[in-house]
């Protein structure tokens, strides 16, 4: 394997591993024995040319496809899943590129979107009523956490919100709960300079409070600026794991592009 | 090379995006009204309501005499109903042309059942609610498993429960002193203020608190919203879409078969002819209500008030001397004038 890179030095057991993955559809070889590391606090980026295998590794990694082969560790056990339901009991939050934002509903609303708390005692169990109070206080809790100071008001629909602030929400969702390992899939794709910039604050923030966060991209500003450690996808293998210090930029397209090998 | 140089973008001055954002966020007075409908969409039909209300009155003092207000009410009673049922359906973006039909089969259930057949006026109810829930599943469970649009599996199951209906009942209507008090209970008055007002009513007003209630305080009735703005979204955030989709058109068959009941009620009858334009009406209630057609957005209260302008708008025409056409008319203005304002809001959040 052309896997030669400080990092891999690593001794931590990973949050998340993936070893030997390998996805086929019919005659295309989506992943060709993809190995991936996660560790505790750290920003890995997924980078890869169209076709590369970035999406099959992490619909695998996420439950919404099974590999062939090879298996996934989540906190050193093997974990199987079958939906991204599965995943996401088990810690992995996805935010996906079309964000899964309901925008008549209010930030609190779709921060516990699904997950909704009811009140205790008779009026929650018997009666069903949400605890909508306790959940409004503890959105604006989880946003302060995240740095979120542009949401102040969690009753106000998201679909009044800018892109920024609908991918805040979204990540803010995926980063509450408890969630042991978040993945964001193109945040920044269709957002604006500054608001590209908010939603890079926020994957900071998520690594300060501990939580490791998959981030595929393909801007690689963005990338270089966040990330811990880069994985390229090339062909549906793991060309290399460079680190921002290690390489530059110019090094990490020429890797992906199959120009320069490590 | 620097980090900086590497990335290829200058910061942009802070000062100068909060000036273009202050600039796109302007407020007009016409953006003003239009956020307010937007957050509070049933502004719109109260304001109509009260305006039709106050115009009605001054034209003919007789319109808020408390034996017409009576009136009124015993009128939207059926409507009313059956709208709670068309609302929920419609909140999930789906359009149930079959509330009607599935009334008149279970009214018929209910009359042939205690009048001809001698059960008790109780079971009689109960078999009839379970039929309700029965063909509200049915609906449910086309729109689920088979992926048929609403729209197409309810006016398949329209026709249906319409063949149904003169199957169980041969075509004859069963009168009201025909079937036990219990059955008609439903049209019985009692005098508040000195106005009459009917136990369907009360049964109406009652299931508009509950449905009210549930919508906006249980998590399934934000699911209902979520599932009508968002199918995907919701579906991706672990809300399971078919068991809520299936749920509500069950919940919707059992507010239909309380509707039976209180049609019954109303014309002191069971008629397998009753059900002709309550359809259209309740979908027109609805919109007048101001719930999108679109799903995701409205409330049930909404739907009250449109079926009272409905209500309103026919009787204070009828009273004003106006022949039948011109409440059918103005039902029809309406209703395009209600789309039209959803459009306008909708617009304004792209």
């Amino acid at each position: 394997m052309s896997i030669t890179d400080s990092a891999q030095t690593e001794t931590r057991t990973p949050v998340l591993q993936a070893k030997r993955l390998v996805k086929t559809f019919g005659h295309v070889v989506g992943l060709d024995g993809v190995s991936l590391e996660l560790y505790a606090g750290e920003v890995l980026a997924i980078i890869g040319d169209n076709g590369a295998g970035k999406s099959t590794l992490i619909k695998c990694l996420t439950g919404a496809e099974i590999p062939d082969e090879g298996e996934i560790l989540l906190g050193g056990k093997p974990v199987n899943f079958k939906r991204p339901q599965d995943a996401r009991e088990a810690g992995i939050e996805t935010v996906y590129q079309s964000l899964a934002v309901s925008p008549a509903l209010d930030v609190a609303s779709n921060l516990y979107l699904g997950r909704e708390e009811r009140k205790k005692g008779l009026l929650g169990s018997v009666f069903r009523i949400m605890d909508t109070k306790g959940m409004r206080q503890r959105a604006r809790a989880e946003l302060n956490e995240l740095g979120i100071s542009t949401l102040q008001d969690v009753a106000i629909a998201v679909e009044n919100l800018s892109g920024g602030q609908r991918q805040a929400v979204a990540v803010a969702r995926a980063a509450a709960f408890g969630s042991k390992v978040v993945v964001l899939d193109e945040p920044t794709a269709a957002l604006g300079v500054r608001e590209s910039q908010q939603v890079l604050e926020l994957v900071k923030r998520l690594r300060e409070n501990g939580v490791p966060v998959i981030l595929i991209s393909h801007n690689m500003p963005h990338v270089f600026e966040v990330a811990d450690r880069i994985h390229i996808q090339r062909l549906g293998k793991r060309a290399a794991t460079i680190t921002p210090q290690s390489h530059s930029m110019t090094d990490a397209v020429a890797i992906m592009t199959g120009a320069a090998t490590v | 090379m620097s980090q900086q140089a590497t990335t290829g973008i200058d910061p942009v001055p802070t000062s100068q995006l909060d000036l273009a954002q202050e600039f796109i966020r302007r407020r007009t007075p016409m953006s003003v009204i239009r956020g307010a409908l937007h957050r509070y969409p049933a502004i719109s039909p109260a304001v109509v309501l009260l305006i039709a209300i106050v115009v009605f009155g001054a034209i003919n003092d007789r319109f808020l005499a408390p034996a017409n207000l009576s009136l009124i009410t015993q009128q939207v009673a059926v409507i009313g109903t059956l709208g709670v049922a068309q609302t929920l359906v419609i909140l999930t973006a789906g359009i149930d042309l079959s509330v009607g039909a599935i009334m008149v089969f279970v009214s018929m259930v209910m009359g042939q059942l205690s009048a001809s057949r001698g059960f008790p006026a109780w079971l009689a109810l109960l078999i009839g609610l379970a039929a309700g829930l029965a063909a509200g599943g049915v609906n449910g469970l086309l729109v689920t498993r088979l992926k048929l649009p609403p729209f197409i599996v309810t006016l398949g199951t329209l026709s249906i429960f319409t063949a149904l209906t003169l199957l169980v009942s041969s075509g004859t209507t069963i009168q009201g002193n025909q079937m036990p008090d219990v059955v008609t209970w439903t049209g019985d008055t009692f005098r508040i203020l000195g106005v009459d007002i009917t136990y369907g009513v009360v049964l109406m007003l009652a299931l508009y608190v509950i449905v009210a209630f549930i919508l906006g305080r249980t998590a399934w009735g934000r699911h209902v919203y979520a599932v009508g703005d968002d199918l995907e979204a919701a579906r991706l955030t672990g809300i399971r879409v078919n068991a809520l989709l299936l749920s509500v058109y069950i919940a919707a068959g059992a507010i239909l078969a309380l509707g039976a009941w209180v049609q019954i009620g109303r014309s002191f009858a069971a008629s397998p002819n009753a059900g002709a334009d309550v359809n259209l009406d309740s979908i027109t209630a609805v919109v007048i209500g101001g719930t999108s057609l679109f799903g995701g957005r409205g409330t049930i209260w909404g739907t009250l008030l449109g079926a009272l302008i409905v209500g309103v708008f026919r009787n204070g025409l009828a009273l004003a001397g106006l022949d039948v056409l011109y409440q059918t008319l103005a039902v029809g203005v309406l209703v395009i004038v209600a789309v039209a304002i959803d459009q306008w809001i909708r617009r304004a959040r792209k």
